[in-house]
């Protein structure tokens, strides 16, 4: 079981509070993990990556365990710990805009 | 007499004296979300609703001719991109719909601002232009400048090619807003008739249904680009037409107030007495096709209105006599700015017209500009309105 926080305005868009956790049928990585978040709230499609390259918006990041795994490639495995749900995998909007 | 074309009589008609109207609603886009203002009407109380999609930039919200219960809202951020929102029920709940733009096949280059090739990017949706017979089928502009189009209710939506690729598409050039398509107008008495505007290339015409483009910026003439009359390039920021005389469009370039009688195929000065020929909106009233509302602003660089008086001008005959509207304005002190699309009328009569601010203002006229007050002062800049008139 993944979980996954997301912010405000992405908790708003999917109806959803709190933490999302997500069972992934193999392994854990950004893509997976977007892959099942996408595909539960539908709505969230090109709020985070984009449509079509996938690429992660510019000003969207990835945090987990203390770390900014945003530059990660998309298929780098998670950390085990969060993987196994004991730290949630972070999306976050960058210290941007006003 | 004039044909309908098929058009639901709402559309044609004068409601205000012909068929019985329950009330107004005003659509506000804001930079930090959408407002919901509603009036019987008399139009002199008003109740606000908002804000909804909070946070979020609404750079535009319409409804639709054919059923005015059904909304689009184009709903952006930096962060998240752009989404599309739609509601069947006037707006009090809303889902989001399709927010896929892709460019038809290769997108190309544009020129950047210094001269050199930028390939095509979608940045957001400026406009929204919903079907004046389908609910189900909306136009959206787009930056960088593009034609989309849904007829699934804003689920799907595909690229009018025709327009990029009529042949111009790779010396277009941003202003300094970005790339937008901002301006989308149906003809009322011709299905396959839309007029279109892109700052800064310019107007452009198609005449089956988008399939085809050209451009219609004869009489166009801008001393910032180095052919003053070229073909395209110019800053148009917005034309208006009204629907009982769709050949008869009117301008407001970055400067210059500008009318054409011909559909677009040649436009000839009317800014005539204006304190400013440079501004944004420009509207048409809902029952006089010659009665025209503009905002003047300074200037391209100073983008307030002169004098710091927030003057509304209007002319009574289809441009060059201009008169000023000051009744309820602030004449003091005053440096909001009034964006393209934030101007609307409604189809009472009197006619009411209305505007917002940059300095979160929405003022309202219910005597066609005779004299106006404001429905609300605080909100979020606003970055457009739309007026529907309710059966």
């Amino acid at each position: 079981m993944i979980r996954v926080v997301l912010p405000a305005h992405l908790r708003t868009l999917a109806h959803v509070t709190g933490e999302v956790q997500l069972d992934l049928p193999g392994r854990a990585t950004q893509r997976t993990v977007l892959d099942a978040l996408e595909g539960r709230y539908p709505m969230l499609r090109g709020t985070i990556r984009d449509h079509l390259t996938k690429q992660r918006r510019a000003f969207v990041r990835f945090f987990a365990c203390g770390e900014d795994l945003s530059h990660a490639l998309p298929d780098t495995p998670l950390p085990d710990s969060v993987a196994t749900g004991a730290e949630p995998f972070v999306v976050l909007g960058a210290m941007a805009g006003g | 007499m004039l044909s309908t074309g098929g058009l639901p009589a709402a559309i044609l008609a004068k409601p205000g004296k012909e068929q019985a109207v329950s009330g107004v609603r005003v659509l506000v886009g804001t930079r930090k979300g959408a407002f919901v203002l509603t009036s019987d009407a008399k139009r002199g109380r008003w109740e606000v609703s908002g804000p909804h999609f909070a946070g979020w930039e609404i750079y535009h919200l319409k409804g639709s001719p054919a059923d005015p219960k059904r909304l689009y809202a184009s709903q952006s951020t930096g962060w998240f991109g752009q989404l599309i929102q739609r509601s069947s029920d006037g707006g009090k709940t809303w889902e989001p719909v399709g927010n896929e733009f892709v460019y038809e096949g290769v997108p190309g280059t544009h020129q950047w601002y210094d001269g050199t090739p930028h390939p095509w990017e979608f940045a957001r949706v400026w406009h929204l232009e919903p079907s004046l017979t389908d609910p189900d089928t909306v136009y959206a502009g787009v930056e960088d400048a593009a034609l989309f189009r849904s007829t699934d209710g804003g689920k799907t939506w595909q690229e009018l090619p025709g327009l990029r690729g009529h042949g111009s598409g790779p010396s277009w050039q941003p202003g300094a807003g970005g790339m937008c398509l901002h301006t989308i107008l149906l003809d009322p008495t011709d299905p396959n008739r839309i007029f279109i505007a892109i700052s800064a290339a310019g107007a452009f015409r198609s005449d089956d249904a988008g399939k085809t483009w050209r451009p219609i910026n004869r009489g166009l003439r801008s001393e910032q680009i180095p052919n003053p009359t070229a073909e395209v390039g110019h800053c148009v920021h917005r034309i208006a037409m009204h629907r009982s005389r769709p050949k008869v469009l009117f301008m407001q370039k970055h400067w210059d107030v500008m009318r054409s009688d011909d559909a677009g195929e040649s436009w000839r000065e009317v800014s005539g007495n204006l304190p400013s020929d440079f501004g944004f909106p420009i509207e048409v009233h809902a029952h006089e096709p010659d009665t025209l509302y503009v905002v003047p602003i300074k200037s391209d660089s100073e983008h307030y209105p002169p004098d710091g008086k927030l003057r509304v001008y209007r002319s009574r005959t289809g441009g060059n006599e201009w008169e000023a509207l000051t009744k309820g304005l602030p004449q003091r002190d005053c440096y909001v700015n009034v964006l393209r699309d934030a101007t609307a009328v409604d189809s009472l009569d009197p006619c009411g017209v209305y505007f917002g601010t940059t300095g979160g203002q929405v003022y309202a006229s219910a005597d066609a500009g005779d004299s106006w007050a404001p429905i609300v002062r605080d909100l979020p800049a606003v970055l457009s309105v739309e007026v529907q008139t309710l059966p």
